[in-house]
């Protein structure tokens, strides 16, 4: 369904994007994890042809993202990190700009943009002006926007940024539900949670580089099953185990001071990259 | 193509619509206040080539609104590509760069006709009744289409709402003062005709107020504004292009 080739991108002297491949299947939910500034979004500006690459080749359902024709920006529905609603417009009026920017026809419009609120529970808010919508909603209408042409991949740029807990889970269990239509889904984060719940495969991206990709629990499991975090002066040491007796253990004949977890994908970036996601 | 720019144009007459109580009111102040200020109280008795200068002056007024209300869509792709980040709802759709330049600048048309029945009525409060015949609709078209077309490139030039604020401050507010709006070029020296002949608002003015007088304007301004617009309208699909890094 995606398939990159040696992507490279790079902003004058930056090099953004470092001989990145990869190929994500149809239905997948892949996640792309990593720090700030690790290449996460300019992947997803690069794969939904907002961004030039520097070298390489990205197929998106067999279109080539650098020859953009109608169909090829028909295969992508695009929900990015900063909400990019029209404000002062209704809820409506925003998913009737995104029908006809994508050249439906009226009857289709009207239909899918009714199905797609009650989708996400929106549906009484037609007539809403935007502003007035709290960030979860925002959030909800934009992925319903994403949705509203059919697109055959779902781009989710950090979608739950700046969201509360409840609502974090709200869109978790939208973005599963989308998988479940049988949509292919890409998304980035730099929640270890959310990628852990929500993935089927995630790749963790370091400065640019893909360290690896596997699926969450088989990088979990690489580091053990429990871990020990012992507070150090100025860090933290983690000790991992593979069962919690053996951790128990660890701590009754040390005096000092630990903290007994379950190993996350955290643990599995730190011990790739030498450095935490957030 | 057509689809595209339609719905580029629809999404600014959507946001037009809904601002048109607080805009009408913005387009009538400063041509009112020109017209009490220049027009009435100073020019009373003022008379420029047969007409009073009140008849002078709104041809003039309506040139300069035309410009200013075409370029100000400048300021909603500023808005929506800085602050709320539309343009890449826009850049991911299937919009060409020629039918998303088209959209915006028939906004911005839009909004500069809009603001010319303002001053019309306006003109019509002070006894001022010009012709409006084709000739008149053709050069306000033609400006229009200019600083339109002129609006979308350099907001696709400027990195910043101040980047903005100064090309207004250096390009369109000298333009509007010297463009023949407020008094007739031929005031200014030989050398300083040269260059103000130069600007497109000159042949604009010019035209308006020679139809609004019920006369045939030259067919070399409509020349001038017609290529200018149509090289503004090239160089600002080149811009859109290179908007995306």
């Amino acid at each position: 369904m995606i398939k990159i080739e040696n992507l490279c991108k790079t902003y004058k002297t930056i090099q953004a994007l470092n001989d990145v491949n990869l190929q994500v299947n149809k239905g997948e939910l892949f996640a792309f994890l990593g720090p700030n500034g690790a290449g996460k979004t300019t992947t997803i500006r690069i794969l939904t042809g907002l961004t030039r690459l520097s070298s390489g080749r990205v197929m998106l359902n067999g279109f080539n993202v650098e020859n953009p024709g109608i169909e090829s920006r028909r295969q992508c529905g695009l929900v990015p990190q900063s909400i990019n609603l029209d404000q002062e417009l209704s809820v409506f009026e925003n998913l009737n700009i995104h029908g006809r920017l994508f050249r439906m026809n009226k009857q289709k419009r009207i239909r899918k943009i009714q199905e797609l609120l009650d989708y996400v529970e929106m549906g009484d808010r037609k007539k809403t002006l935007v502003k007035n919508l709290s960030g979860g909603m925002k959030r909800r209408l934009m992925i319903a926007r994403a949705l509203l042409h059919s697109p055959a991949i779902l781009f989710l740029d950090e979608p739950t940024v700046g969201l509360d807990a409840g609502m974090r889970r709200k869109i978790w269990a939208l973005i599963k539900k989308t998988q479940q239509h049988g949509i292919t889904i890409f998304l980035t984060t730099h929640y270890i949670e959310e990628a852990e719940f929500l993935a089927d495969r995630v790749a963790f991206l370091d400065r640019g580089n893909i360290v690896v990709v596997d699926s969450p629990g088989n990088l979990i499991n690489s580091q053990g099953t429990w871990a020990l975090d012992r507070l150090m002066e100025d860090d933290m040491e983690t000790i991992y185990f593979n069962d919690r007796k053996e951790a128990n253990n660890y701590i009754a004949i040390r005096k000092d001071s630990f903290t007994l977890r379950r190993v996350n994908l955290e643990d599995s970036f730190l011990a790739l990259t030498g450095k935490k996601v957030k | 193509m057509i689809q595209g720019t339609l719905a580029v144009y629809y999404r600014e007459l959507l946001i037009l619509r809904r601002r048109l109580s607080r805009l009408v009111p913005s387009w009538a102040v400063s041509p009112l206040l020109y017209l009490i200020a220049f027009g009435y109280a100073m020019g009373k008795h003022v008379t420029i080539d047969g007409h009073t200068y009140m008849e002078f002056l709104i041809p003039g007024l309506i040139a300069m609104s035309s410009m200013t209300q075409a370029f100000a869509i400048s300021g909603e792709i500023n808005i929506a590509r800085f602050y709320w980040h539309i343009f890449e709802e826009i850049q991911a759709a299937p919009v060409s760069d020629f039918s998303y330049v088209l959209g915006e600048v028939l906004a911005g048309m839009t909004r500069a006709f809009l603001a010319i029945t303002v001053i019309l009525g306006l003109g019509l409060l002070f006894g001022v009744v010009l012709s409006c015949n084709a000739w008149f609709w053709l050069a306000v078209f033609l400006n229009s289409f200019v600083f339109a077309s002129l609006a979308v490139g350099l907001a696709m030039l400027v990195k910043s709402h101040a980047d903005q604020a100064m090309v207004t401050s250096f390009v369109i507010t000298p333009m509007a003062f010297l463009g023949g709006t407020f008094f007739p070029v031929e005031n200014f020296p030989f050398w300083a005709q040269k260059i103000i002949n130069l600007l497109p608002l000159t042949h604009a003015s010019t035209a308006i107020r020679t139809a609004s007088y019920g006369q045939t304007p030259s067919l070399f301004s409509f020349i001038i504004l017609g290529v200018t617009g149509g090289v503004f309208f090239y160089i600002s699909v080149l811009c859109v292009k290179k908007a995306k890094d």
